[in-house]
Parts: C-alpha cells; sequence; structure tokens
C-alpha cells in the first residue's frame, strides 16, 4: 500500500480531486496525503473507494462531502458542510467545524473532536455524527434518521422537527425544537452510545448521556399546532 | 272591488364585490378547518401572459421562409459555459422538474421516453431518481434541492446536468409538500421518512445560504463530477433581475426561471395565488439582467410557468429565452382533468373518481391527495394502472411535437431559419399591462410605459 501526497501549494485542487476520482485505485494507493489545504474548498469530494485521505492543515466549505467508502482525516478545521451528504465511510475532523457539519448524510460517520456550529446533523438521513464538543442551534434540524451524539451542550431549539433521527447529549440544550423531547435511555441507548464513542475514539461514560427524540405530534397536519410547522 | 296593495316579494341578490361567494366560501371553510387550504397545480387567477403578446410576421417589410419546405432548424444547447459535456436537444421544449412521490413511477418512465422519442430532456424532483425514469430518459436533469430527499453521490453521476433548486414558481420561498396518503413504502424509503408522513420540507438549502456560498456549493456539485456536466439554477420568480445577476454570479451554466404559473403537487393556495410574479415579467428582466452583464448566449435562460401551446414557445424565445420547461402542459397531456383514461385502446370514465373528490373534469385540482382519477398524480396501487407508460408516452410525444410544429411555423412565418432567431423585434404587446411588464411596445406603437 503505497503512499502518496499532494501539495496544494502547488497542485490545482481538481487535479487531486480528479485523481482522488479517477487514478487512484488504479495506481494502487490507498492512502493519500494533502499538504497545505490553506482552507481551500471542496477538497477529497465525491470519494467512492476504500482509500485513507489525510488533510493536513485546515479545510474549507464541504470536505470528504458526499463520501463513500473512504475515510477522510482533517488534522486542523474545516468550514461549512463537512461531509454534507456522506453515503458511508468516515470523516475524522481533528479540530472544529463550522456549519452544517454532516448535513443530510445518509450513511458514515463524522466525527468532530471539538465543536460544531450551527445546524450541525441538519436533516440527517441516517449517517451518525459524534461532536467532542458543544454544537450550536439548530442542531438536527428536521433529522429524519440516524444518530447525533453530542459530548459537550447544544444551542437552541435542538432537534427542531425530528423525524426519526436520536440525539444523545451529556450536557445541556439552550432550549429544545418544536416537537422534541428528552426520553428515557434504554440499554439499547447505551450500548449504542458507547458503540459510537469508541468508534470516535472518545471516552465518556455513556451512562451521563440523554435521549432526545420526536414527539411526533407534527407528523399529520391538525389545526391545533398553531404555528408550529 | 276590493283594492288592496300588492306586495312584490322582491330578493336582493347584489353580490358583494369584497366578500363575493368564492371568498365566503374560503372564510367558512377557515372557520370549519383552521387550517390552510393545500392543493395542486398553479395559479388560477388571471395575470399577463403570453397570450398577451402577438407576432409581427413577414410582409413586405420582412420576408417569411416556405412554411413546409424550407429549413427551420430547432437544436438547442445548454450549458456552455463551464460543462466539458453541454446537453444538445433536438427542440427547446424540455420537460420540468417533477418529482416521483408527485407523479406515479409510470408517469415518471412516460416522460422518460416521450422526451428520448423527441430529443429532449427531462428532469427529477424532491425525491431522487428512479430507475424507471434514469432508464427511459437519454438525457437525464438530476435536481438538487433543499430537502435532499434521496440524493446520493452515484444518481449525480449518472445524471446528463444538475439543477439546483432554489424556488419554484408556484411557491417562491416555500419548502416541499407531500401528504401522508402519497407517502407509500417505496416513496418513504427513498426519503428516508415514516410511511404516511404529511411530509413537509425545508425551504432552504442546508449546506449554504446565499449567493457566496452557492458558488462554492456549485464548485463542489463540479469536483463532484469532474467538470463534466451543465449545472443550471432555477428560481421561482421575485425579484428575477437581481435573482439572475446572482445565479450567474454563482457559476451556473444556465439559470432556470419559473413564473408564477407554474405548478405544484401540493402548496398552501395563498402561497399558489398570491407570491412571486408573472413568467410575462420574470422573462423580460431575466433577459434584462443576462444582457446587462453581458452573458446572453453564454449562460442560458430556461422559462417555464404557464408554456402551454406552441405559441408560448415562440414568445418565450423571442422575448429571449433559449428553452422551456414545461410541467402542467405534459400532465394535461397525460390525461390530467380528462373525463376518461385509456387502457387497453379502450377509454373508461373516470367521472367517479372526481366525484368523490367533490370536483369535475376541467377543474380538478386535487394532486395532492394522491387519489389523481386519471392515475397521474397518484402513488395508489389501482389508481396508477390507469396511465399506462406507453400511452402516456405518445401522448406526451404528440404534444411536445405539436407544440414544436407550431413552433417552427410561427418561426417560418417570421423569417427565421433558426427558432433561436425569433426576437424581440418580432412582437408586439396586446395590451397597456403586458407592454409595461414585457417592455415590448403597444400594438400599432412605439409606446411602453414608463420609458
Amino acid at each position: 500500500m503505497e503512499r502518496v501526497s499532494f501539495d496544494l501549494a502547488k497542485t490545482p485542487l481538481r487535479e487531486v480531486n480528479t485523481y482522488l476520482h479517477q487514478q487512484l485505485v488504479a495506481d494502487d494507493h490507498r492512502h493519500v496525503e494533502v499538504l497545505n489545504p490553506d482552507g481551500a474548498h471542496n477538497i477529497a469530494v465525491g470519494l467512492d473507494q476504500p482509500v485513507t485521505v489525510e488533510i493536513h492543515g485546515h479545510a474549507g466549505y464541504y470536505a470528504g462531502g458526499m463520501n463513500k467508502k473512504a475515510t477522510v482525516v482533517v488534522h486542523g478545521s474545516v468550514g461549512t458542510g463537512v461531509a454534507e451528504n456522506m453515503m458511508s465511510g468516515k470523516v475524522h475532523v481533528k479540530g472544529f467545524a463550522s456549519n452544517g457539519a454532516g448535513a443530510t448524510a445518509h450513511g458514515g460517520l463524522l466525527v468532530i473532536e471539538g465543536d460544531a456550529g450551527l445546524r450541525c446533523g441538519i436533516s440527517l438521513k441516517g449517517g451518525n455524527i459524534v461532536v467532542g464538543g458543544s454544537v450550536g442551534s439548530f442542531s438536527a434540524f428536521m433529522a429524519q434518521a440516524g444518530r447525533m451524539v453530542i459530548c459537550g451542550n447544544a444551542g437552541d431549539a435542538l432537534g427542531d422537527s425530528l423525524y426519526e433521527a436520536v440525539i444523545y447529549i451529556r450536557g445541556e440544550p439552550k432550549s429544545l425544537g418544536a416537537d422534541a423531547r428528552f426520553e428515557p435511555m434504554t440499554d439499547a441507548d447505551y450500548t449504542a452510545v458507547g458503540e459510537l464513542l469508541r468508534e470516535a475514539g472518545l471516552d465518556h461514560d455513556p451512562k451521563t448521556f440523554k435521549r432526545i427524540a420526536s414527539a411526533r405530534s407534527l407528523y399529520h397536519w391538525n389545526a391545533d399546532a398553531n404555528q408550529e410547522y | 272591488m276590493d283594492m288592496k296593495p300588492v306586495h312584490i316579494k322582491r330578493r336582493s341578490t347584489e353580490e358583494s364585490a369584497s366578500f363575493d361567494r368564492r371568498i365566503i366560501d374560503y372564510i367558512q371553510n377557515a372557520a370549519a378547518h383552521g387550517l390552510y387550504e393545500i392543493r395542486g397545480l398553479g395559479a388560477k387567477r388571471h395575470v399577463p401572459h403570453f397570450d398577451d403578446l402577438l407576432f409581427l410576421a413577414g410582409s413586405m417589410s420582412r420576408y417569411p421562409l416556405e412554411g413546409y419546405r424550407e429549413k427551420c432548424v430547432t437544436k438547442t444547447i445548454l450549458g456552455t459555459r463551464f460543462a466539458k459535456k453541454p446537453i444538445e436537444l433536438d427542440i427547446p421544449i424540455t420537460i420540468a422538474g417533477m418529482s416521483f412521490g408527485a407523479l406515479s413511477a409510470n408517469v415518471k418512465e412516460a416522460l422518460g421516453r416521450a422526451a428520448t422519442e423527441m430529443g429532449t430532456s427531462t428532469t427529477t424532483g424532491d425525491g431522487g431518481m428512479t430507475q424507471e425514469e434514469r432508464g427511459s430518459s437519454k438525457t437525464l436533469v438530476y435536481q438538487c434541492l433543499p430537502s435532499r430527499y434521496g440524493f446520493n453521490p452515484d444518481d449525480l453521476r449518472k445524471a446528463d446536468a444538475i439543477e439546483v433548486v432554489i424556488g419554484q414558481g408556484a411557491k417562491p420561498g416555500g419548502g416541499g409538500m407531500l401528504l401522508g396518503q402519497k407517502v407509500n413504502p417505496r416513496v418513504a424509503k427513498m426519503r428516508t421518512l415514516p410511511e404516511g408522513v404529511d411530509q413537509r420540507s425545508a425551504c432552504r438549502h442546508p449546506d449554504w445560504t446565499g449567493p457566496d456560498d452557492l458558488a462554492i456549493k456549485i464548485q463542489e456539485l463540479r469536483e463532484m463530477t469532474d467538470w463534466e456536466k451543465p449545472i443550471y439554477v432555477k428560481v421561482g420568480a421575485t425579484r428575477t433581475f437581481n435573482d439572475v445577476k446572482l445565479a450567474v454570479h454563482s457559476g451556473a451554466d444556465v439559470v432556470v426561471v419559473d413564473g408564477m404559473q407554474g405548478g405544484t403537487a401540493a402548496t398552501q393556495t395563498c402561497f399558489i395565488e398570491h407570491v412571486g410574479i408573472p413568467t410575462l415579467a420574470a422573462v423580460r428582466q431575466a433577459v434584462d439582467a443576462l444582457e446587462d452583464l453581458d452573458m446572453k448566449g453564454k449562460v442560458q435562460l430556461i422559462v417555464s410557468g404557464g408554456i402551454r401551446t406552441g405559441a408560448d414557445v415562440a414568445k418565450a424565445l423571442a422575448m429571449g429565452a433559449d428553452a422551456v420547461a414545461i410541467g402542467q402542459g405534459v400532465l394535461f397531456a397525460l390525461g390530467c382533468n380528462s373525463e376518461t383514461y385509456i387502457r387497453d385502446e379502450q377509454h373508461y370514465s373516470a367521472l367517479d373518481a372526481y366525484d368523490a373528490l367533490g370536483t369535475a373534469p376541467g377543474f380538478c385540482h386535487h394532486c395532492h391527495t394522491g387519489k389523481c382519477p386519471v392515475g397521474v398524480t397518484t402513488q395508489d396501487a389501482e389508481l396508477e394502472q390507469r396511465l399506462q407508460p406507453m400511452v402516456g408516452a405518445r401522448r406526451v410525444r404528440n404534444y411536445l411535437k405539436t407544440l414544436n410544429m407550431e413552433l417552427t411555423t410561427i418561426a417560418r412565418a417570421c423569417g427565421k431559419q433558426n427558432v433561436h432567431h425569433l426576437e424581440r423585434e418580432d412582437l408586439v404587446s396586446l395590451t397597456v399591462e403586458a407592454a409595461a411588464m414585457s417592455g415590448i411596445p403597444l400594438a400599432g406603437t412605439n409606446w411602453v410605459p414608463g420609458r
């Protein structure tokens, strides 16, 4: 398994992404290093092979976007929409993430060791997200499926208009969104949190987490819901 | 003789202009339900439209082409700005984005077949790409919507073009809606939703805010697909002049402008009737924006929202559009609002089904219920059998063919060897309103209100 390295200070991003899409496996390279990302957007988007891409520095928007099968590690912080619409694989951010982290992810695991900004896990569709720190307001807005583990606190309106996604939080949300409610933790919940924390490499006691899920009172139109829709 | 006074019984029947029967019905319906009305299709109110424009054909000062003999090109190329593989269509008439979910799988297949036969494109919708439509469509445009239901990189790579949907003419600023009756197991699975849920979706994209972000998002989609596919940006017509400029700034190859007459599968009636501007006004603003940026011909313009006839297509092109997209027109071609549905060459009455919805052919807008009497806008296993893909494909193909023949008839009469040579000079306005909105002088004058 050979390593290959790209220096974004010298090679245009388009060449790097095209290589990752078309040439990587043919060359039998399974481990790619990206140097000097300098906050560039769209690094390692659209991967579709079981390879590892390590980004040494900060990345801009959509790092590891729409990932499938690959592991993307960012040794730094990321901008908006990291791992957006991920299908499978893993995106691991060692630093912090901006808004919309893991938005609409259908699968895979997104790990953010630091804090995440607004709307983390918005419209989540089956992916898993573990945040070592806290998340901003409107996180898990309209999240449909998947799980979010928040080791710190959350901003306002956590889990607003949730469908079937489940949130586990260790700290406190500033407020819950419409139709979100705390529910008792079951053994299955403790196991799930334990497994996700282990995969993320974070060491917390699952017993310290609380469960938030949908009360399902907005699933069908009804006149008494007023402006909640 | 008894001279009793005669009392003529007088019945007062003066209807209020402000509170007519329609409004009284609306108020009483609101009072009964405490919830706004949701319905399908587009605005029913009268607005200035392409009907308010007329063509000045050839005569002494201009030279017409021989109607059936001389060539009139309809070939249309979209996405020439950045994409390595622009879209090449045989006709400038495309099929607008409509979801599997709103429409049955049979209908999506029929649309794909018809579009392929006519050498044009069809478009996915808010619910992802089905195998039926990918399989049957030679050229398929894949929508990227705020909800991202069913959105995935594999289908993105299978698409021929990508359309980032910011808004829709029927409901600019509103999110998608699909009522529980239509969220059957297949639709639910594709959208990752619980079965039977009254689905309401976000109106803003989850991972970008504003035109500068959109520029990065578009770059992501290009990086994903190695800069091959054209990227369209679709806006509902509101502040069209500014919106088109911002879409161009964001890096769109093609801008799609959908006027307020555009349809929907389900939206609040107040939205359909009271939000957005007419297509006629939107086309002019969009063309002004492209000309202002010196991008006319570099970024292509697709116009939709109430395009019905070949004359409408010709007028849109003359005003500066490169192509049109049709949604409701093709639904009517499939049999929407028809008294009968066709199975094995036989017509069967659908009147009972209209009656059950409390409506009649010609008035039905009950797409939102999923109980479409002719099997077009339904997910019901029995009703969807009322539209067979091959029958639907033939009807839509015939409709598109007719439009294209009408378009070339008008273009030839105006002396054009290519439908894209139609120009504003070929048009006049029939009403003061149309002249003001379209910037095209009132017939017989050189007057445009405000100029």
